[in-house]
């Protein structure tokens, strides 16, 4: 009874606040609906599915994920604050179209199909078999994630700077010290 | 360790605002002591100060989002109460999550949330500034603040609080990983936009997202940032302190005294020190204390192979 | 808690999301329509894990391969949004479409 409690507020208030996304005015109200949707998942995942680590971790990162966004929301959105409404859509019945057309093929599907009968008990930590898993059986699942991440950080830096080594060092590159926008960090 | 969910959660709320008055208290001590009046003054200050803010009246700016405003506002306590459920007092805990060092974290992270939200919603370019500076704070502090979390659950094997203060026995994690306890002290200070991480409140954008605030939202926010300083000192005694452990007095009591000279210490140094640029402390955060806190997290690893800790 | 229950959720998500995608013009919009979807996939995979084979980590490292996606699939939207606009000015996908000549 209580864990259907939960669940009802967590995914009536998950799908709620995806569909408030792209129903407000208000960029910073946009983003931040989308992280009620994701903490109202990292709560189900955390206290139905048994799964500490990756419900808390869902919380942790889309938190700072979120604020990242809001801060970019605000840079390239024409009306940050939605102070004087506008429409920023396209294809809107087209969209609607699809994707009750998606929904209503997956509810189909999910009561269509035979499931399983349930599997075996989780294990009395999860976490532990989820480490245990990424540096033991899984750990190609590990190594291929961390290469990815490296290479987004380098690629993600690499199309949003504007300054390379010649504003840095010179046309010719003899500059001594860098010319950096930021001076005395570290004591340059 | 005991879980004491029921009136546990209505103790550690109370010790944490106990000590967050504490703090509040010996901060307006020594700015009364800095201005050359009676010293004995400031116990009573943030009393004073905390009637004015709830007589005082609330102003607000035309175009607002009151929502995100007070939203915001509203979740620096509680983030605060919510990090310091995982600190385990004398045996008891009131909830012993098997990821109580991620849970820490996470609760930690929603001031991100919380001082943007207040900065934004207050529609003042001030309180924008302030929340802007205090994501690029939070992008220079964070980093290093999870590898000094994780060198301590890696130095105990678990990320369980009460596992590590169990593993404190012999020695405790501060004398074997000084530069994780230093890199969280001032995350400590930083999360709690405090002392020299103060850029998001600072005197030169007219205090920034407090700037806005008045009555009883200034009073929340400034409520909050106490809290949170508390609940970081608090989360450090079981980290790198030895928990309870200690002669003589009893487990608890040591907790709180120890608790009470990490915030004195960290309440001086915010005394003491100048506020820092933001834009310098971020090459500070990625350039020394990012790879500092990796090498403390290798060494610690390789002390917990040879079985040294 | 079913299975069916959790899917169920996880296909409304996905319907919303998709229809942000579908529908916005805005890139950083549009990205939160994918965040949503992705979501979704986070919450079918913890649902199956849980209820068919919890005995086996696998279900487990699916949800972190998703949660990495998110964080990959947002750094790059950022920094390719930021590269578009700083060449043109450009910050809806609409507008972006002539990228191509």
């Amino acid at each position: 009874m209580g864990e259907m409690v939960v669940f009802m507020v967590c995914a009536v208030g998950a799908v709620a606040a995806g569909i408030a996304v792209f129903r407000v005015d208000s960029m910073a109200r946009a983003t931040f609906a989308l992280l009620a949707s994701f903490v109202f998942t990292g709560v189900a995942v955390l206290l139905l599915l048994d799964l500490s680590y990756l419900g808390v971790l869902i919380i942790l990162m889309m938190v700072m994920e979120m604020l990242v966004m809001a801060v970019f929301m605000i840079m390239y959105m024409m009306n940050p604050a939605g102070l004087t409404p506008m429409a920023m859509v396209h294809n809107r019945r087209g969209a609607l179209a699809v994707s009750v057309a998606v929904f209503t093929a997956l509810a189909a599907g999910i009561w269509l199909v035979p499931w399983p009968e349930a599997g075996a008990a989780p294990p009395p930590d999860p976490t532990e078999s989820l480490g245990a898993a990424l540096m033991g059986s899984h750990m190609l699942v590990m190594v291929v994630v961390g290469m990815v991440l490296f290479a987004t950080m380098v690629a993600a830096v690499v199309l949003a700077t504007d300054r390379g080594r010649y504003d840095r060092y010179g046309d010719d590159l003899r500059r001594g010290a860098a010319d950096a926008p930021v001076r005395k960090g570290v004591g340059r | 360790m005991v879980e004491t969910p029921v009136w546990g959660a209505v103790a550690a709320p109370l010790l944490l605002a106990v000590l967050a008055y504490g703090a509040a208290a010996l901060a307006a001590l020594l700015r009364a002591h800095a201005a050359g009046a009676a010293p004995t003054a400031g116990l009573a200050a943030p009393g004073r100060e905390a009637a004015r803010l709830l007589v005082g009246q609330r102003r607000s700016v035309p175009g607002a989002d009151t929502l995100l405003r007070q939203s915001g506002v509203a979740l620096v306590p509680v983030a605060a109460t919510m990090a310091v459920l995982v600190v385990p007092l004398g045996g008891r805990v009131v909830g012993d999550l098997s990821v109580g060092v991620v849970w820490f974290n996470a609760m930690e992270v929603l001031i991100w949330a919380a001082v943007w939200l207040a900065g934004w919603g207050a529609d003042s370019v001030w309180g924008l500034l302030g929340a802007y500076r205090f994501l690029a704070l939070g992008l220079a502090y964070e980093l290093p603040h999870m590898f000094a979390l994780i060198t301590a659950a890696v130095g105990a094997g678990s990320l369980r609080v009460g596992d590590i203060v169990a593993a404190q026995q012999d020695v405790w994690f501060a004398a074997v990983m000084p530069v994780a306890f230093a890199v969280y002290l001032l995350s400590a200070l930083a999360m709690a936009f405090w002392g020299p991480l103060d850029q998001a409140v600072g005197r030169d954008v007219a205090g920034g997202v407090a700037a806005e605030l008045s009555g009883v939202d200034a009073l929340v926010l400034r409520t909050g940032r106490y809290l949170m300083l508390a609940a970081a000192s608090a989360m450090a005694v079981p980290l790198f302190l030895g928990g309870g452990a200690g002669p003589l007095l009893p487990d608890w009591l040591w907790s709180l005294l120890k608790t009470a000279a990490v915030l004195a210490v960290l309440v001086w140094l915010a005394h003491r020190l100048p506020t820092v640029r933001v834009d310098r402390f971020v090459e500070v955060g990625w350039v020394v204390l990012l790879p500092v806190t990796l090498l403390q997290a290798l060494a610690v690893s390789v002390f917990v192979l040879l079985e040294w800790v | 808690m079913s299975l069916e229950l959790f899917l169920l959720l996880a296909a409304a998500l996905l319907a919303v999301g998709l229809y942000g995608a579908l529908s916005q013009q805005g890139v950083v919009m549009i990205m939160m329509g994918l965040e949503l979807m992705v979501n979704a996939v986070i919450v079918a995979a913890a649902a199956f894990w849980f209820h068919l084979s919890a005995d086996r980590p696998d279900g487990q490292v699916l949800v972190l391969v998703a949660i990495t996606a998110m964080a990959v699939e947002m750094a790059v939207g950022f920094a390719v949004a930021t590269a578009i606009f700083r060449a043109r000015d450009v910050d809806m996908v609409d507008s972006a479409a002539d990228l191509r000549d």
